[in-house]
């Protein structure tokens, strides 16, 4: 699909882009501070000279990072919850869902500022500003999305259950597990790639508003959200500044979105004629 | 509806409630430094107050002590004193909630109003030139991130056509008519922000809800009583469908708050949530906290609003 | 002299699919007079649902579309007839009772609504008088404490009894033509007969005509004065009733009527269950000669070669077959 063909150009430029143009993303020129776009600079320049199309380029490494690995975390955090919990039964079982259904009613945008506050100097000495934020956006972000794909997991499980369960008593009693596990994977497959696509759209539009709100990276790293945030005081001058940014934002949420409810359809096909 | 139903669903939000809160103290208790070493430095701070509100958060007991202590201040409303504002926190808070009420209200009147003839449209005519463009249209409803669209409003209406201020004004100086006009012109964008995009994920499911039920054996029943196909789909189709809708538009309280932080930022509405904000830039801790509680305690409220209507509006759930 | 309400001429009702065009019902010719319980049976898939369907127009059309034929009623052809004109039909003169009573009834509404609601469509009454009506109803169809179930939701009722509120709710309004498509198949035998009774009590007493739809043979003789048989979209044998199980013509008929397990015999003479062997063909590109060629006993070459027409072998009765 379309959409698929964007988003691999949108990944690759973001990779290779900063290789193949070499501007410096921090160069700054006063005298072309504000310019429109140009041959030199093709998505103009902010307001301290800088390319624009370099700050988005090399800052869109960041934006995707974060949406990926926030997504693998809640991947890999849903999995293991929801194979635990449809695993065993009863107590565990109920106790788990309890605590997805709490995690549920957290609002993510104010835990994820307040977190970021609470923790984000500590980790910063730690690790340093880029990597601190980096572990609280993703953390956060990924930990509260896991639910929904341990739901997913924990359903899939039951219901297989059902069904080998009686071969299961027929077969050895641990091989019935290793089973159980290896047919169960490729079926909830499925739905948990469609959640993580939605994850993936979620995380960097997450990460982005944290950045827009200028609670997010520090100013030297132009993620999309950093760069909106810096250019909506110049709007009426400079639009183009905040238009490229947010449109970046836009076009790799949309495609990643047309891209998960396509691999929707085609997993789950409900056809009307 | 029962009663025993709407008390049974009030006994499992209290837990939820103290679920949260659980949560939020500890990622307070485990955040390093001291959250309030801005009172210790800030000389403007009265030592008593600042004496009190150590005490309060019980900075010196063991960790289960504090949250009882911190838990039983919050449920009594004494949530401290904001350094930043020199008020107490609580009467911010009263003072700013109102306004994000009204614009949440507002906004999700216009998606739910926008969304429900589209999707039921949509969900009636799959595949239909109406459908496809619904479907795009909603897709990039909710792929543009709410700053990104206030930005562009903005851009238009304000800077480029001045039609309506960038600033939202907590005292307009006119009266009746005119206030009425004014405070429309100036709630209009955030509202049309925040309700756009709660409108453009509604709609999709408004219409997925449509696809599964007119599908059912009770609508062909319906439609072989010779009532007419509208009244079938309005009746019937719309009326069931609403169930999983209306049980969603509460579950995604949760995110439209996010999304109103966001909204009254860029259009500086002096909410709760551009409270948060500046309560964080400001260092204000109990202000952080105090905030972080109440958009909580409107999660699970409106969790268990969803409860309730969706026990209103399906007959077979609260008669068990 | 038999007034015929319901006249259906070479109906072709197809679905747009994917792999095709499907002909589930494929030129069929039905009448239901006056006062008359016709039941047409035939296997899972032959068109016997879809062709009561046709005939309140309750196909889903997009997929779905009349290639040919006509239904009359009455005199009056339905399939070109305006929708807001088909509704004046619906529930007043035809009226439908489905399979699966669980899921027919709208689970937000009370019985009493949804049974009201037919009646306020086609008569003038106000929301009590409906009501009224809708008790009166409900006990006509032996549900006890008719008064306080009319505000019952339809999960409060047993499959039985929902299958009885379908009933009151399809005849409120005193149709000529019940269409019950497989109305016990999906209840308890006990139940069965006391639905069927209940058909028949109320045909006596409103006078009207059945159009019953099964696939088990034992209803059909015991309640249907003609029998329609249909095979892959189409009629093969169609006689009054004591001819049909006296002197079945077709081959397929006579595979059903010796499918039915008889009590009587199998115990003595220990005789196997009689099957009909193979499976129906393909909707989507029939065969062009007779559809049943492949699992009849009988077949012969020219079966194959072309459809047999439909040939009058005694008083009412038709087959279609070269036999």
């Amino acid at each position: 699909m379309a959409s698929a063909v964007i988003l691999l150009l949108i990944v690759l430029a973001v990779l290779i882009g900063p290789y193949v143009w070499r501007v410096p993303i921090n160069e700054i020129d006063f005298a072309s501070k504000l310019d429109g776009p140009s041959w030199t600079h093709p998505l103009g320049t902010d307001d301290l000279g800088q390319d624009i199309l370099a700050r988005l380029l090399y800052g869109g490494r960041i934006s995707l990072a974060v949406g990926l690995c926030a997504m693998l975390v809640a991947a890999i955090v849903g999995v293991m919850v929801g194979a635990i919990a449809g695993m065993s039964r009863g107590g565990i079982d109920a106790a788990l869902m309890w605590l997805a259904d709490l995690f549920l009613s957290l609002p993510q945008l104010p835990l994820l500022l307040l977190i970021s506050y609470l923790f984000r100097d500590a980790l910063t000495k730690l690790i340093g500003t880029q990597g601190g934020i980096f572990l609280i956006v993703v953390l956060v972000i990924g930990g509260l999305r896991w639910m929904q794909v341990a739901r997913l997991v924990r359903a899939q499980i039951l219901s297989i259950r059902e069904k080998e369960f009686i071969e299961a008593a027929r077969a050895l009693g641990a091989s019935s597990i290793r089973q159980v596990v290896r047919h169960i994977l490729p079926n909830a497959l499925g739905p948990v790639i469609v959640a993580g696509t939605i994850d993936v759209a979620n995380a960097i539009i997450a990460e982005s508003t944290l950045s827009f709100l200028g609670l997010g990276f520090p100013p030297d790293i132009p993620t999309w959200g950093r760069v909106l945030f810096d250019a909506k005081d110049t709007i009426d001058i400079a639009p183009h500044w905040a238009i490229f940014a947010g449109s970046a934002i836009f076009l790799t949420v949309l495609t990643i979105n047309f891209i998960g409810d396509g691999l929707r359809d085609a997993l789950d096909p409900r056809r009307v004629l | 509806m029962s009663r025993q139903y709407v008390i049974r669903r009030l006994l499992i939000a209290v837990p939820s409630l103290f679920g949260i809160s659980i949560i939020l103290f500890s990622v307070l208790a485990l955040a390093p430094g001291d959250p309030f070493s801005e009172i210790a430095a800030n000389p403007a701070i009265p030592p008593e107050v600042a004496a009190s509100l150590r005490a309060k958060f019980g900075l010196d007991d063991p960790v289960y002590l504090r949250y009882l202590h911190w838990l039983a201040a919050m449920i009594h409303g004494d949530w401290g004193f904001s350094f930043a504002s020199r008020i107490d926190v609580d009467r911010l808070i009263m003072q700013r909630l109102p306004t994000t009420i009204i614009v949440i209200g507002a906004a999700q009147l216009l998606a739910i109003l926008v969304a429900l003839p589209v999707g039921v449209l949509a969900g009636t005519r799959p595949y239909s030139i109406f459908d496809q463009i619904a479907n795009t249209l909603a897709f990039v409803g909710f792929s543009l991130p709410t700053f990104f669209t206030g930005l562009l409003l903005i851009l238009l209406f304000s800077v480029k056509l001045d039609w309506l201020p960038i600033v939202y004004s907590t005292d307009l100086s006119s009266t009746g008519w005119q206030w009425l006009w004014d405070e429309v012109k100036q709630s209009i964008m955030p509202v049309l922000v925040l309700g756009l995009f709660q409108g453009a994920s509604l709609v999709r499911y408004v219409r997925s809800a449509v696809l599964d039920v007119v599908r059912l054996d009770y609508i062909t029943t319906a439609r072989s009583k010779g009532i007419g196909e509208r009244a079938v789909i309005s009746r019937h189709v719309v009326r069931t469908a609403l169930i999983p809708v209306v049980t969603l538009v509460a579950l995604q309280m949760p995110a439209v708050f996010g999304g109103a932080i966001v909204t009254e930022q860029i259009f500086r509405v002096p909410g709760i949530g551009s409270l948060l904000i500046s309560a964080m830039l400001s260092n204000d801790t109990p202000v952080i906290m105090a905030v972080t509680f109440v958009l909580s305690c409107l999660v699970v409220l409106f969790n268990l609003i969803a409860d309730i209507l969706y026990g209103w509006l399906d007959p077979r759930i609260s008669y068990r | 002299m038999a007034e015929t309400l319901l006249e259906i001429r070479g109906l072709k009702t197809w679905f747009k699919t994917d792999d095709g065009m499907v002909r589930a019902v494929d030129g069929v010719d039905l009448h239901i007079d006056r006062g008359e319980t016709v039941g047409v049976v035939g296997e899972s898939g032959c068109g016997k649902t879809v062709t009561a369907r046709s005939v309140l127009k309750l196909i889903d059309m997009p997929p779905g579309r009349f290639e040919d034929g006509s239904i009359l009623w009455r005199g009056r052809d339905l399939i070109p007839l305006a929708a807001d004109e088909m509704d004046k039909i619906r529930a007043r003169e035809i009226a439908i009772v489905f399979q699966e009573p669980m899921t027919s009834l709208n689970p937000v509404y009370t019985v009493g609504d949804q049974i009201a609601e037919v009646l306020r469509q086609h008569q003038q009454l106000n929301r009590k008088q409906a009501i009224d009506a809708a008790v009166e109803m409900l006990r006509l169809v032996n549900i006890p404490n008719p008064g306080k179930r009319v505000h019952d939701y339809p999960h409060q009722f047993s499959g039985g009894m929902r299958q009885r509120v379908m009933i009151a709710m399809a005849l409120s309004c005193k149709p000529k033509l019940l269409i019950a498509d497989e109305p016990t198949t999906a209840l308890d035998v006990t139940i069965q007969a006391q639905i069927l009774e209940l058909m028949q009590e109320m045909k006596e007493k409103l006078g009207m005509s059945i159009m019953l739809i099964t696939h088990a043979m034992g209803v059909v003789a015991e309640t249907c004065q003609r029998v329609v048989v249909m095979y892959a979209g189409k009629v093969v044998e169609e006689a009054p009733v004591e001819a049909l199980f006296g002197n079945p013509r077709h081959p397929y008929t006579q595979g059903l009527i010796r499918s039915i397990p008889r009590v009587d015999r199998a115990a003595e003479q220990k005789q196997r269950l009689e099957a009909i062997a193979g499976t129906v063909p393909s909707l989507l590109e029939p065969p062009p000669g007779c559809r049943f060629a492949a699992r009849c006993k009988f077949a012969m070459d020219v079966c194959t070669k072309a459809m047999p027409p439909l040939k009058e072998v005694g008083p009412g009765h038709f087959v279609r077959c070269v036999l």
